[in-house]
């Protein structure tokens, strides 16, 4: 009985409280985004009553973000952008990672180290001629300009994992196919896509939250308020010189990531195979 | 009978083309570069492309819609005798080593932690990842009013319990804003360590440890012996990754700080936005933010090198 009471404590101390701190750690800026958002203005700008909780929640944040600020603009342009490069994205890292993974050419190599060399190169390294260049090309203020660049970040990543995943599939049904007479193309969309489901979900989702995510790109090229999204709205327009509309933007933050938890949260074990499979399998 | 091979015999003799289209888009070599061209001509044309135009554009005088006059490598030269841009180069390598370091024992801390077994642990995983997926900028918000000079929670704690009054302004001195600045990196990266550490650890056969305690071993001697050297690849992987975002950040500096108070938290990245797109120099922007490449393909190869160096 003493032996069972010291692993109730052990089990305390070694899981229970350091889980603790981590899940308060991680949590309490969506907690405070959430409180802040409900808050009267009086409440808000109090430095006398406990802040934890809100006394008399209100709405009023939520209405004036709908009706006065272009949110709703921004966030039907943060999803377009993003379904769009995850669409686009995920084509291409089929036509990558379908060769890659499964046929022997010359020059196979080659590009799977410029694919992996891509991946690897910071944004920033690019941002100023990118910008010069959507520039010459006519796109500045055009969705047009990030959807083209987004798949720039994207692509590299759905080839890799999309690589990884391609190769744990056996080859027999392909083989089979091939001696029945089916062309590559054939092969490739009836009998080997199909099964890479999961894969494509994984990259998909992957995908697509780094494309809610991106705001360097859209910082730059989307300067006019019909074409923002929603990050870059938020900043830019939710504060004015000094002047922070800190309810406002609270609301912002928490409906500007909902619609990333909800797609995350229904596919939760696809997102973390993707996420892992890059540095466990490697 | 004779009909029948006569059939036969008159198919396998019908001449066969030259040269087919189809059966040329079947070869194996020929079939995977008609795939890998589109999307290779697509990354040659918005990542190979702009990028040698940013080599380019650094070796230019470029004032912003007006054309360029080729320089050779002043602006380079303008950088090494801006007392800023040293400053920036050290601020990135603070930030880049202390948020690394607190993501690595946070993450490994975290990942052994829910590497034991409880009660709705994929539940737990998930909700640890939220910082992670959430868009970086939207919580950098919510960090901003946690960090606020007026409002600042934290603040309201340190004085309602006695510790300080007033608060320190997190954002504003600037030894604090680059500490305000290390957490949330470290906040923010810390779940993609935690959850890629988890999965590696749970690669580890538990046939191990128990060999391992059957010889008599310690816990700390197992982690030592077993835990370390096998969770190694990935720690390099991950770390890799950690090491060129946290040095190339942007999005979390120019939420919080814009690299104020007086270039006390200008990354690379900020400070090459501020001279390009605020200063509209886009020659002198370009060659800062290729200053970055020297020191991360350095950090890079140091890393891969003490990889290597382990195996053998």
């Amino acid at each position: 009985m003493t032996v069972e009471r010291r692993g109730w404590r052990i089990r305390a101390l070694k899981l229970w409280l350091p889980l603790g701190f981590f899940m308060i750690f991680n949590l309490f800026p969506f907690y405070w985004m959430a409180v802040t958002s409900l808050k009267p203005n009086s409440e808000l700008y109090s430095r006398k009553i406990m802040p934890l909780v809100v006394y008399h929640p209100t709405l009023e944040h939520f209405v004036k973000l709908l009706t006065e600020t272009d949110f709703i603009t921004w966030t039907y342009n943060t999803m377009l952008v993003a379904v769009v490069s995850t669409a686009i994205s995920l084509v291409f890292g089929v036509m990558l990672a379908y060769p890659l993974a499964r046929m022997k050419f010359p020059g196979a190599a080659l590009i799977s180290f410029a694919v992996a060399a891509t991946y690897l190169v910071p944004q920033p390294l690019l941002f100023i001629p990118l910008a010069d260049i959507i520039n010459k090309l006519g796109l500045g203020d055009t969705l047009t300009s990030v959807i083209l660049t987004y798949p720039t970040l994207l692509v590299p990543f759905c080839a890799w994992l999309l690589m990884g995943y391609f190769k744990s599939v056996p080859h027999e049904l392909e083989d089979a196919a091939r001696i029945d007479g089916a062309t590559r193309l054939q092969t490739m969309f009836r009998i080997f896509l199909p099964l890479c489901i999961p894969g494509f979900i994984s990259a998909g989702i992957f995908a697509f939250t780094l494309a809610q995510n991106e705001f360097l790109y859209a910082l730059i090229f989307l300067t006019k308020t019909d074409v923002r999204t929603v990050p870059v709205g938020a900043i830019a327009e939710l504060v004015r010189g000094d002047v922070f509309y800190w309810g406002q933007l609270m609301a912002a933050a928490l409906l500007g990531s909902i619609p990333v938890a909800i797609i995350y949260s229904f596919f939760v074990e696809h997102y973390v195979a993707g996420l892992t499979s890059g540095g466990v399998k490697a | 009978m004779s009909a029948h091979s006569q059939a036969i015999g008159s198919r396998v003799l019908r001449p066969r083309p030259a040269f087919s289209l189809r059966r040329w888009t079947e070869r194996e070599g020929v079939f995977s570069w008609l795939m890998v061209i589109p999307p290779a001509l697509f990354l040659v044309a918005l990542v190979g492309y702009p990028f040698v135009y940013g080599i380019w554009l650094s070796l230019e005088n470029r004032p912003v819609a007006k054309p360029g006059v080729f320089v050779g490598l002043a602006n380079f030269i303008t950088d090494l005798h801006d007392p800023v841009f040293w400053q920036v180069a050290q601020n990135t390598f603070v930030y880049t080593f202390a948020a690394t370091a607190l993501k690595m024992a946070g993450g490994l801390a975290l990942a052994l932690v829910m590497n034991q077994d409880f009660k709705f642990r994929n539940l737990v995983r998930a909700i640890m990842l939220l910082p992670f997926i959430v868009p970086t900028v939207l919580s950098t918000i919510a960090w901003m009013w946690i960090l606020d000079p007026s409002f600042s929670v934290v603040n309201w704690f340190l004085v309602h319990w006695g510790i300080a009054n007033p608060g320190p302004s997190w954002l504003g001195n600037p030894n604090l804003a680059m500490f305000s600045l290390i957490m949330v990196n470290t906040w923010r990266g810390l779940p993609f360590y935690a959850i890629t550490l988890l999965a590696g650890l749970q690669t580890i056969s538990p046939e191990l440890y128990e060999a391992a305690t059957i010889d008599g071993a310690s816990t700390f001697a197992r982690f030592r012996y077993i835990t370390a050297p096998l969770l190694k690849p990935v720690i390099f992987i991950v770390t890799m990754f950690s090491v060129i975002f946290t040095f190339s950040d942007f999005q979390l500096v120019y939420v919080l700080t814009r690299g104020g108070p007086a270039n006390a938290t200008h990354l690379f990245a900020t400070y090459a936005f501020d001279v390009a797109m605020s200063g509209g120099q886009f020659g002198l922007g370009a060659s800062i933010a290729l200053s970055m490449l020297p020191p991360l393909a350095l950090l890079i190869a140091g890393m891969a090198w003490y990889m290597r160096g382990e195996k053998t």
